[in-house]
């Protein structure tokens, strides 16, 4: 068996790297060339330099929503971790329904964002009306409601993770805690979540890399109003790259800064949880 | 060894032989049959009339053998598909730009059109869109846009349209008739709704005229920097539509252009700033209770003015098509521009398809172009033979897209708190925004 597979790696390995050089080596490998360049469709590019670089960085609307982007990533972090966390907790005690309960958690992650960002706005703005304003009027309330919408999107899917992870620590541990007279609280953090730790790690780079990416959500609720205020960085780029003749470079030189932001900055979660991951 | 790298080899015809299937495909066209004769592909910007594209699309091709294609962008997504689509093998051989600044970035791709039957159908220069001595597009359809009135409720308020002549007269009948709305039962304009189905109207149509009036005072018809100098005049009409209308300021960001339409038909606001193609949404208003006013905004001399007119409307062949598919283009072109079946689809509105369907009910720029039976059209066209002096539509110099957008932020965020300083929100947004985005443009 081994040896077949030796002998006949290519033929299970070549059609995936291929599907990966075409969909995604090759296209990004280009972005960033494109990003260099002048151009109006991927054709016809001119090579510029670094001026499209500097153009991006001038942008006021860039750093800005580049801020409004980090503050959102921390907030949704803590929240939806220490939520989702909290559910699983309680989904895998012995309650009536846990089944049912989980599942309804998990649904709001099967819709999409563009429509959850009009169903969202529609229920807001019923509500602001009453208070004589709306969310694309003030940034506070866009801000916020999209830490709700994006919480109640992804709260349900990182409670699953947190609920697998949950369900494969040994019983044993909290067992021959619960013998040596640990408390609750010093079994929830001395026992359950340093064990827990590899689904912690998965959570939170899930949550930091989709706020980075939140994109279709933003469109939908706020759309960035007012005056960009709400704008977060995807967001910022594709309204860069449609938004005026000749600017497709600097929206390309954009993407590439906000790739690397979001490559390094999820790096540095990776290895800040991976170094508390414990061995079972 | 040697086994596998016969598997890798192996492996790698298979994908090279898959490159090369695509590679092929774009260059010849794929079809031998019709290689010939070329094919045609159009990317057409108007949702409203795609039914009847598809139509005239089998039609032709049932004539003539020449395969048409035509595919339509969502509203308001023109460029973005447009960018995409040429971006492609299989691109589109018939596109449009939008006036001087969407040439700019297409200049490129527009072949010169200048020995064309089509253009030699045009009624008059003014509706080929030109670069330089080259002819890049061809204006297709004009339309007007003004503000649409229910006759019958400014009856019923005690006015009637010859009571308003200019902006004064305006703001009086608007002001009296919100002074009276709960006796009256309706309002004087519809929602003027910032969201992005309907902010065009406000941030692109209405700024038209301010940008109108400048370029009137100045004698010219493009720039750099906008001076603003009718600013003040964009103020009073935006307070006039906003505190008058059917829906508090405040509201204004959530609201569409279905919500104004459906407000227009039930017969709650008397006025709504819209223009010619919107006539099949509110015909059921009934023709004889609908009318067209000019937009005024308080300028010396608006008694003359008539209705808002112009295309932003151009056809442009890919350049970059093979020779067979520009030659094919230009004959669907032409047949559009002279076939009577043809026309009567553009021009005409009920039943005008071969199938029974509506037509299109555009007014044509073309030599053969036929009587319409869209009453607000008509309008337009009683104004002009009043000698009413239509504007323009310099809205097609607009910098970008990102400066009507910052204009209709700016519009909106005024409207919910009407200070001064929001109002420099808008002007900076107008002035400075203007030679921003000109100078980040390039043109």
């Amino acid at each position: 068996m081994e040896k077949a597979v030796k002998k006949y790696w290519p033929i299970f390995l070549l059609p995936t790297m291929a599907a990966f050089l075409i969909g995604f080596i090759i296209p990004f490998i280009e972005g960033i060339y494109l990003s260099f360049c002048n151009f109006t469709t991927i054709k016809d590019a001119k090579f510029v330099g670094i001026q499209n670089y500097i153009e991006a960085f001038k942008d006021s609307n860039f750093l800005g929503s580049f801020k409004f982007t980090t503050l959102f990533a921390i907030v949704s972090l803590v929240l939806i971790n220490v939520l989702a966390f909290l559910v699983a907790l309680a989904l895998t005690q012995n309650i009536k329904g846990k089944n049912i309960f989980r599942t309804v958690f998990f649904m709001p992650n099967l819709i999409g964002g563009i429509v959850l960002g009009y169903v969202w706005q529609l229920i807001f703005d019923g509500i602001f009306v009453k208070f004589d304003t709306a969310l694309k009027l003030n940034e506070t309330l866009g801000f916020w409601g999209l830490v709700i919408l994006v919480g109640w999107q992804q709260i349900g899917y990182m409670m699953i993770v947190y609920i697998a992870g949950l369900q494969a620590i040994p019983g044993d541990i909290q067992e021959a805690a619960m013998i040596d007279g640990a408390t609750r609280m010093q079994r929830l953090f001395k026992i359950t979540i340093p064990n827990m730790m590899p689904s912690i790690t998965i959570c939170t780079f899930l949550t930091i890399t989709n706020s980075f990416k939140l994109f279709d959500q933003n469109l939908a609720l706020t759309g960035g109003e007012p005056l960009h205020k709400t704008e977060m960085l995807a967001l910022n780029i594709y309204s860069t790259f449609y938004g005026r003749v000749g600017a497709e470079g600097v929206g390309q030189a954009k993407a590439v800064v906000f790739f690397i932001i979001v490559v390094a900055i999820g790096l540095l979660q990776l290895k800040l949880t991976r170094d508390k991951e414990v061995q079972q | 060894m040697k086994k596998k790298l016969a598997v890798l080899g192996l492996a790698a015809t298979m994908m090279m032989s898959l490159f090369a299937g695509c590679g092929g495909k774009g260059t010849s066209g794929g079809k031998d049959a019709s290689a010939d004769k070329g094919s045609v592909y159009y990317l057409n910007f108007k949702p409203e009339a795609d039914a009847q594209w598809q139509e005239l699309a089998k039609i032709y091709e049932e004539e003539t053998g020449v395969k048409v294609t035509v595919v339509t962008a969502a509203s308001g997504q023109y460029e973005t598909t447009l960018k995409s689509e040429m971006g492609k093998s299989e691109c589109p051989t018939l596109f449009q730009v939008n006036g001087p600044v969407g040439l700019a970035s297409w200049k490129d791709y527009c072949a010169d059109l200048s020995d064309t039957e089509v253009y030699k159908q045009l009624t008059s220069e003014d509706f080929a869109l030109k670069d330089g001595d080259k002819v890049a597009g061809i204006g297709y359809v004009i339309e007007s846009y003004g503000i649409i009135c229910n006759k019958k409720l400014l009856a019923e308020a005690g006015y009637s349209m010859d009571d308003i002549k200019n902006f004064a007269d305006l703001k009086k009948v608007a002001e009296d008739i919100t002074a009276r709305r709960d006796e009256l039962g309706f309002d004087a304009f519809t929602s003027a709704g910032m969201d992005g189905s309907s902010d065009w109207r406000y941030k692109t149509h209405l700024a038209n005229l301010p940008v109108y009036y400048e370029y009137q005072a100045d004698g010219i018809n493009n720039t750099k920097a906008i001076k603003g100098t009718y600013l003040d005049n964009y103020r009073q009409i935006w307070d006039l539509y906003i505190n008058n209308s059917t829906t508090d300021p405040k509201q204004l960001s959530v609201k569409t252009g279905d919500d104004a339409v459906a407000e227009f038909v039930a017969g709650k606001a008397v006025f709504y700033q819209n223009g010619t193609w919107a006539y099949s949404d509110i015909s059921s208003v009934g023709d004889e209770n609908l009318g067209m006013l000019p937009i005024y905004i308080g300028v010396d001399g608006e008694e003359n003015q008539g209705l808002c007119t112009g295309t932003e409307n151009y056809w442009c062949v890919n350049a970059k098509a093979s020779e067979a598919d520009i030659k094919a283009t230009e004959d669907f072109m032409a047949w559009l521009a002279t076939d009577d079946t043809a026309l009567k689809a553009i021009c005409g509105s009920q039943g005008a398809m071969p199938s029974g369907a509506d037509g299109m009910g555009f007014v044509t720029p073309f030599k053969k172009n036929l009587e319409s039976d869209n009453l607000l059209v008509n309008i337009a066209s009683q104004y002009v033979a009043d000698g009413k002096t239509p504007v323009s539509w310099n809205f097609t110099t607009m910098p970008s897209e990102t400066w009507k957008n910052e204009v209709g932020s700016a519009l909106t965020v005024y409207a919910s708190d009407q200070t001064d300083a929001n109002w420099d929100l808008v002007k900076k947004a107008f002035v400075e925004g203007w030679a921003t985005e000109s100078q980040a443009a390039g043109n």
